[in-house]
């Protein structure tokens, strides 16, 4: 799948490379005791070390470095032994200390890779190039007060994994194929929750543009703090005409870091190269260098739970799933469980279908998740069951499946109270066929002179007659031989 | 008897112990000698209500059985190590009115092994200076006087509050901090006993820092024992800072044996350039005849990177001080200077608030960490650092310890060489090398000069080695019997 822009003097291909802020699934921040809960009242989850009073000094917190090292293995990453910590130096009202501390020429996890799984079932591999650790800011308020900003440190210190890809990316929906495969890993692995709306993951987004057969990149710029797949996408689109029009129009591009405004669907210069911080990065003397154990590797390696990918490639082989099917069954770790639960021991097609199809319908309409959902994987495999042994036909179990949303009941309960229960008593269709042959003499001439689609309409009629519960196989054979 | 302030802190705590007087006439005696010295400028912040409380406290503790190593003994604490509820000021305008929550791992420990803090010390602003005349709260005057002369001296700093409260007997000791030989120097000026243990033996944890990987804290003592006795209380690893060494402190009283028979002491070359004067050069010999007396043997060793270690000192500390000090821009805490947007706000609150010294330093950290000069400046600076630290690491696979001289001088005129900070620098010449190698250093009063001032003589030792330095220079204690006094400090 190629996205090209094709300008007045020829195609364009873009080339996209993401810088991702995740935030560490832990009980404590990254160098401090203090809580890391989202959503507390503000400035009360801050230590003296959060809040960058005198004399105070960083611990490392074990918890986040193995959060690293965990996900650095989902990535299937380069796990460095040693790493270290370094300021970046710049003040603003919501960095207490003046530096964050993060990591720089020496990153926690090196190069890995992520395997993209496309609308049209396809994959690509995109490149990681690093991963490293550091400490979130604080937040500025400044629309609590006409003249005054506020500022909130629960979230300064909270562990902050910055996940930076190789420029591999060649189009939007790359790019949001990267975050959403990236983002289910991360859940997987339960090292970030992948909240992008509660600001738990953030994306940094730099964008380039360069003719068809252009093989050397040209300057890019850097999107800051887009906060949802589709903004992503959204801001890439945008950035890659803006630069195909400024060269088009005799311009060059210049260095800078921008922003994108969701409500115009445009970006804006925020500020440029000349205007960029020195942060004169230099190693913490705080902090020793972060030395990792092998056990520490080999144990957190042991742990790792399946990721999308494995579960995926054991769906396809396992189940007979399409790799479409099977690429959106895993792309979430409770979906998939789900599906397993349902498929387990039953046709695994017929699951996904039903998951796919009525079960993701009614999950969507009534605004529920898969850890609230509207059917359980047990009822949902009940009434597998009850279409598999024919108590009910595959159109009674849709309706059946409705009431179950509304009740929450047992499938089989559903079709005894209600009496949906399939006719399979070879008399009563026979009867049942019988008297629509004879209410329609009409037709039945019409049928028998040539109009073989009036088929149709007889099972119709039969099962209008019997509420859809008559088998609808045993309804047809019995019909051919009526109307013979 | 003995004036209760003229006591050695061993003699003491055997004084208490033998309960000849009770530690809240120990600390009242302390207050008011501190109350008649108030001209000296060595006391930032006097606490002495707290004193008594904690004195009286402590004598109710020893009634119970409960003494500490350092039960019911007035001391001193520089004010740039917090203290809870006690105004610290790290002797900066931005820091005049900052009252901690909290209290440094340092004196905490000190006050658990049941010491009394009469209050807090004069200092260098941020612990930068030589002379203690960076000091926002003004100047310290040494007690000592050039003989016949009644102009004031400096006592050096940075921590030169606490070594004058020492040496004129209006705390029994003091601590002190050492980044570059701001503990060594002011002893040095004041006649007293002072050692920055090696790096990471005292937890950094509630200090304010200036340059996170030098910095040391230590005792300031006027014997060697007492500094034995107050760095075990100081000392001790401590899981708040990651560079506190997990290693058991020591019974560093229990190495004063006074045998150091065999012992093999490092004269390093380079400690003698052009130019040393006369009466450090002859201080220097004396003490080498000491150890030779002794029973040591002096060797002759190199340590060929000296000459860099000033050049060096002075990239890797600013450094690290620009960065530790950008925190101090008004927003949370101190000082704060309002401006038309946060920017200005920033520049006037730091403008104000940092003395010329501190911005001086600041500049220089920011300029070396600057993209384009990091690798020439601060990373070459990391380089030789290591350079240095292996010249002392090659002299101990031949010798046990090193004796050099503290500083190049005696004490100077307050005023003096104020106008060129590079002569100020030069202070720090012999103290610096062993700050960048991590290592312990001490040093102790030999003698007088011709003026009647004293000068002092440094021990360095190996890493995690205090024991040694300390055996040694109670050997030299011993030697050079010195019993002078300042001026106007009766026996």
């Amino acid at each position: 799948m190629s996205y090209i822009i094709q300008g007045e003097t020829g195609e364009w291909e873009v080339v996209i490379g993401l810088e991702v802020h995740a935030q560490v699934i832990s009980k404590s921040k990254l160098f401090s005791g203090a809580a890391t809960d989202f959503g507390s009242e503000p400035n009360t989850q801050v230590s003296f070390i959060d809040a960058g009073m005198p004399g105070m000094l960083p611990v490392i917190n074990e918890v986040c470095v193995e959060q690293a090292v965990r996900t650095g293995l989902g990535l299937k990453a380069q796990i460095n032994k040693t790493s270290v910590f370094a300021r970046k130096n710049y003040f603003y009202a919501d960095l207490p200390q003046g530096y964050q501390i993060s990591q720089y020429d020496q990153p926690i996890v090196g190069e890995g890779t992520i395997i993209l799984d496309m609308p049209d079932g396809s994959t690509r591999e995109v490149g990681i190039e690093r991963l490293h650790l550091e400490q979130d800011a604080g937040k500025s308020m400044h629309d609590q007060h006409p003249t005054k900003s506020y500022i909130d440190l629960n979230r300064s210190g909270v562990a902050l994994m910055e996940i930076v890809s190789k420029p591999d990316m060649r189009s939007p929906e790359e790019a949001g194929a990267y975050l959403k495969k990236l983002r289910s890993i991360l859940r997987y692995l339960g090292t970030c929750d992948g909240n992008m709306e509660e600001g738990s993951m953030r994306c940094d987004c730099n964008v380039s543009v360069r003719k068809k057969g252009e093989t050397g990149l040209r300057t890019r710029c850097e999107i800051k703090n887009v906060n949802s797949v589709r903004f992503v996408m959204q801001a890439i689109e945008h950035e890659a005409m803006r630069h195909v029009e400024i060269y088009e129009s005799g311009g060059d591009i210049k260095q800078e870091t921008r922003l994108f405004d969701p409500n115009k669907g445009e970006t804006r210069s925020m500020r440029s190269k000349e205007q960029a911080h020195d942060y004169r990065y230099f190693p913490d003397p705080d902090l020793l260098p972060l030395v990792l154990e092998d056990e520490l590797i080999e144990r957190i390696k042991a742990d790792l739970p399946e990721l999308p990918d494995e579960k995926k490639d054991r769906f396809i082989r396992d189940f007979k799933l399409s790799p479409y099917d099977a690429g959106v069954l895993v792309a979430d770790r409770a979906t998939a469980d789900f599906f397993e639960t349902v498929a387990s021991g039953r046709d695994a097609k017929m699951a996904a279908n039903w998951v796919m199809g009525d079960f993701f319908g009614a999950m969507n309409r009534l605004g529920r998740s898969i850890e609230n959902p509207p059917v359980t994987a047990e009822n949902l495999g009940k009434l597998l069951d009850l279409i598999a042994d024919n108590t009910i036909s595959g159109r009674i179990a849709k309706e059946v499946f409705e009431l179950m949303t509304e009740t929450g009941k047992d499938p089989s309960v559903i079709v005894e109270e209600k009496g949906l229960k399939q006719v399979t008593d070879t008399g009563a269709i026979e009867q049942a066929c019988q008297a629509v042959v004879d209410a329609n003499a009409d037709k039945v001439a019409e049928y028998k002179s040539g109009k073989d689609k009036l088929f149709g309409f007889f099972v119709g009629q039969v099962m209008k007659n019997t509420q859809g519960k008559a088998n609808p196989a045993m309804v047809n054979e019995i019909l051919k031989k009526l109307l013979a | 008897m003995t004036r209760l302030t003229d006591l050695t802190m061993a003699q003491a705590r055997d004084g208490l112990a033998k309960g000849e007087f009770t530690s809240v006439e120990l600390t009242e005696a302390h207050v008011k000698a501190m109350e008649a010295a108030r001209g000296l400028n060595a006391y930032i912040t006097e606490t002495p209500d707290l004193a008594l409380e904690q004195a009286k406290a402590s004598d109710e503790r020893r009634r119970k059985g409960e003494a500490g190593a350092m039960e019911g003994l007035p001391v001193a604490i520089k004010d740039l190590f917090c203290t809870k509820g006690v105004r610290t000021t790290a002797a900066s305008k931005i820091l005049h009115d900052f009252t901690p929550p909290y209290e440094s791992t340092v004196s905490d420990n000190l006050l658990k092994a049941g010491a009394v803090s009469l209050g807090k010390t004069n200092l260098d602003e941020f612990a930068m200076g030589s002379s203690n005349m960076t000091s926002h709260f003004g100047g310290v005057t040494n007690p000592w006087k050039r003989r016949g002369d009644d102009s004031p001296l400096v006592p050096g700093g940075s921590s030169g509050g606490s070594a004058a409260a020492v040496a004129a007997r209006i705390a029994l000791g003091a601590t002190g901090t050492d980044t570059g030989g701001s503990i060594r120097q002011p002893a040095a000026f004041c006649g007293i006993v002072g050692i920055k243990p090696t790096y990471g033996r005292c937890s950094r944890w509630g200090t304010v820092a200036f340059a996170s990987s030098l910095d040391q804290a230590g005792p300031m003592t006027r014997t060697v024992r007492d500094a034995a006795i107050m760095l075990g209380a100081m000392a001790g690893h401590d899981p708040k800072d990651s560079t506190s060494a997990p290693m058991a402190v020591p019974d560093f009283e229990a190495a004063l044996t006074g045998d150091i028979r065999g012992l093999k002491v490092g004269i390093p070359k380079e400690y003698r350039p052009e130019g040393l004067s006369d009466e450090i050069a002859k201080v220097w010999e004396q003490g080498i005849e000491w150890l030779k007396a002794a029973g040591a043997e002096p060797v002759e060793i190199s340590l060929p990177h000296t000459k860099y270690a000033l050049a060096t000192y002075y990239i890797v500390a600013p450094a690290e001080a620009s960065s530790n000090l950008a925190r101090y821009d008004g927003v949370r805490f101190g000082l704060r200077v309002d401006g038309k947007s946060l920017d200005e706000m920033y520049a006037k609150t730091r403008a104000e608030g940092f003395g010329s010294e501190v911005k001086r330093r600041i500049m220089i950290g920011t300029y070396v960490l600057s993209a384009g000069y990091y690798d020439a400046y601060y990373a070459k600076a990391q380089k030789v650092r290591a350079l240095i630290a292996e010249d002392f690491r090659k002299a101990y696979e031949t010798v046990d310890v090193i004796l050099t001289p503290t500083a190049p001088s005696a004490a100077f005129g307050m005023g003096e060489k104020m106008d060129d900070p590079i002569t100020m620098y030069l202070n720090d010449v012999f103290t610096v090398p062993t700050s960048l190698a991590g290592l312990p250093g001490l040093s102790l009063p030999a003698g007088l000069n011709a003026e009647g001032l004293p000068l002092g003589l440094q021990l360095i030792g190996r890493p995690f080695d205090e024991e040694t330095v300390l055996k040694v220079a109670d050997v030299m204690e011993q030697a050079a019997g010195f019993t002078a006094r300042p001026a106007g400090v009766e026996g």
